[in-house]
């Protein structure tokens, strides 16, 4: 029942939403892009002028950008390799019928609803500390060396609270994506000879690869700017070694007060991750067409 | 070879038991239905055939080997679903291939039986194309394909049919037909339709709870039904059954007649009505009467009889094709 009319009314009815909205995203990005042009320090205050692409100049060729373009790499990788094959091993046997199945389901659920903060801090101060936490214990119990994980493999460790986070909601989709695969399809693959593994690389793979790319795409938008955890653990070193895109510029614009060069950081990180965002969508983007 | 013996079988689920005790022979290379009203166990039946469900009891005697425990894929046997169950990700060529890529066969020889099924079923132009991308009787065909090219002992159809519509139907019914002709393969199939039964098998086996009530040919189990659930559910339109007075009259409990075999005359019979519904199909008139002392009979003639709704009619059953039921049911 579009007729013109109801049509411009529409329009009219939501339009406060949706200036609102466009509003909320066109300010700050706006504001940003004209901070990066300028020299602003706020020790230095009353000194701003514009100054080019001075501050894209000296953010691109620091040696911790590239640092820490890798590490942000590295964290998104890393995660995503954990997260997706432990959510597959992990939905592939909440799929199998056993006691306590609801209790279990909650509790592997469990992890995506404590906050980043809180469980940087659980993982720091009692499962990875070198004296009091639990894998310390458990490595003296057998008679070995605890591991500094924060000291030794701090980015391994970033890695794993993160993907201890993040792995529910694989599971979650996952699972999900499991549950739907037909009966009969099984069924027919039994008949047809195929065993336990020939049925889940022939599949439930193939079944599985939509939610799987949805998996890594929800999963390296969030990745891109994991931020609390290095925060609270290892305030992005020993030295540069934990420190990612977000949080170099973090460290330009509250430690070095440096508002020009962390928001010419803040338009680096948005181009980049649209570059990332672009090969992401054209390598398994079409996954989701079919 | 592919000859099926089914000895005591039983299956429960639970503390309810589904099949209670069941004893079957299937010789080599026969047709047969298993056909019952939804819920009977016949589905159930060909599942624990196939494997993918359990025995409670009894056993599975194929070829002369007790196949009751063997895993599905180890017993020979391949089954279409009622869903199909093709796998949607895999070409229609990936898909007849599959058994036997599971199977551990050479390429070109997979290549040559798959291009050979696609002949038999006229797939090859489809070999390329997705499950998603063909009509309903294509992925049928197709599902048949699958079964096919592994030459099993003995085919399993689970209502292949129900999800097509009418015309579709009466052309796969010919064509599964002419594909045991050609196969001369054991073939099992499971419908609730008794007009695909009549139609395909060499051998019905009409279930009932999970009991076997008949087991015979289409024409055996249509001209002597052994009881009274036989008798209502072979044949279309259902034959009459009458009790009361009237099949008292001929000693018995339950008196069926079939609509076929009653005579309807305007003038004279031994029943005297009145003309309810009358259904036109232009080969034939299907005509429900409401009998004096009776009830309902409904009859069947040819296409060129007219009535009026409310007019006075006689009617005649055929004295030789009466059907007498004693009070258990069954036939005296």
């Amino acid at each position: 029942m579009a007729t013109l009319q109801t049509r411009a009314t529409a329009r009219i009815m939501m339009s406060p939403a949706v200036i609102l909205l466009f509003v909320w995203m066109i300010v700050p990005l706006v504001m940003t892009l004209y901070f990066s042009f300028l020299r602003y320090n706020l020790l230095m205050p009353g000194t701003e002028e514009y100054i080019g692409f001075l501050n894209y100049q000296y953010f691109l060729t620091d040696p911790a950008f590239f640092t820490a373009l890798a590490n942000t790499l590295i964290l998104v990788g890393g995660t995503l390799l954990i997260t997706v094959i432990g959510g597959i091993l992990l939905a592939l046997v909440l799929d199998q019928p056993f006691f306590g199945q609801g209790i279990v389901r909650l509790l592997v659920i469990a992890p995506f609803f404590v906050m980043p903060t809180v469980s940087a801090l659980v993982w720091k101060n009692m499962l990875m500390h070198p004296v009091n936490g639990l894998f310390a214990w458990i490595a003296r119990l057998f008679g070995f060396q605890p591991i500094d994980w924060f000291a030794q493999m701090p980015l391994f460790s970033i890695i794993l609270i993160v993907a201890w986070q993040w792995l529910p909601f694989a599971t979650l989709i996952l699972l999900t994506a499991l549950q739907s695969l037909d009966g009969e399809q099984k069924e027919a693959a039994e008949m047809d000879g195929a065993g336990a593994i020939s049925r889940f690389i022939y599949l439930v793979l193939p079944h599985l690869s939509r939610a799987i790319t949805v998996v890594i795409l929800i999963q390296t938008i969030f990745l891109l700017s994991v931020f609390a955890e290095i925060l609270v653990t290892t305030n992005g070193g020993p030295g540069i070694q934990t420190t990612n895109i977000t949080y170099l510029i973090y460290m330009q614009a509250l430690l070095q007060f440096d508002v020009g060069g962390a928001s010419a950081g803040g338009i680096v990180a948005v181009v980049l991750a649209n570059i990332v965002a672009f090969f992401l969508i054209r390598l398994i983007g079409k996954n989701l067409e079919r | 070879m592919g000859s099926i013996t089914l000895e005591k079988v039983s299956k429960s689920f639970g503390t309810t038991s589904v099949i209670p005790h069941i004893d079957l022979e299937i010789n080599d290379g026969e047709f047969v239905v298993f056909v019952g009203p939804s819920g009977c166990g016949k589905s159930t039946l060909l599942r624990m055939i196939a494997g993918l469900e359990d025995l409670s009891g009894g056993r599975i005697i194929i070829d002369g080997k007790d196949m009751s425990s063997e895993a599905p894929a180890k017993r020979g046997l391949s089954m279409v679903f009622q869903s199909y169950a093709l796998y949607p990700h895999m070409t229609v060529y990936g898909n007849i291939a599959f058994p036997l890529k599971m199977d551990g066969q050479e390429k070109s020889v997979i290549d040559k039986k798959v291009k050979d099924a696609a002949h038999i079923l006229n797939l090859t132009n489809y070999l390329e194309r997705r499950p998603g991308q063909l009509s309903g009787g294509q992925r049928q065909r197709v599902a048949i394909g699958r079964a096919i090219v592994r030459q099993p002992k003995a085919f399993l159809f689970d209502e292949p049919l129900s999800n097509l519509d009418a015309a579709l139907r009466g052309n796969m019914r010919l064509e599964i037909s002419d594909l045991h002709h050609q196969l001369k393969t054991t073939m099992i199939y499971v419908t609730h339709d008794q007009v695909e039964a009549m139609t395909m098998a060499d051998k019905i086996v009409v279930l009932n709870a999970g009991r076997i009530e008949q087991v015979g040919s289409p024409m055996e189990l249509y001209r002597s039904p052994k009881n009274v659930f036989v008798a209502g559910f072979i044949g279309s339109p259902r034959m009459n059954l009458i009790e009361g007075a009237e099949a008292a009259k001929h000693n018995a409990t339950t008196l069926g007649v079939r609509p076929e075999h009653i005579r309807i005359s305007a003038t004279e019979g031994a029943w005297t009505g009145k003309v309810g519904v009358t259904e036109h199909l232009g080969s034939d008139t299907f005509i429900h009467t409401q009998i004096d002392g009776i009830g309902q009979v409904t009859v069947r003639t040819d296409g060129d009889f007219d009535t009026k709704h409310g007019q006075p009619i006689f009617l005649t059953p055929d004295p030789a094709r009466l059907h007498r039921f004693g009070a258990d049911g069954q036939v005296i």
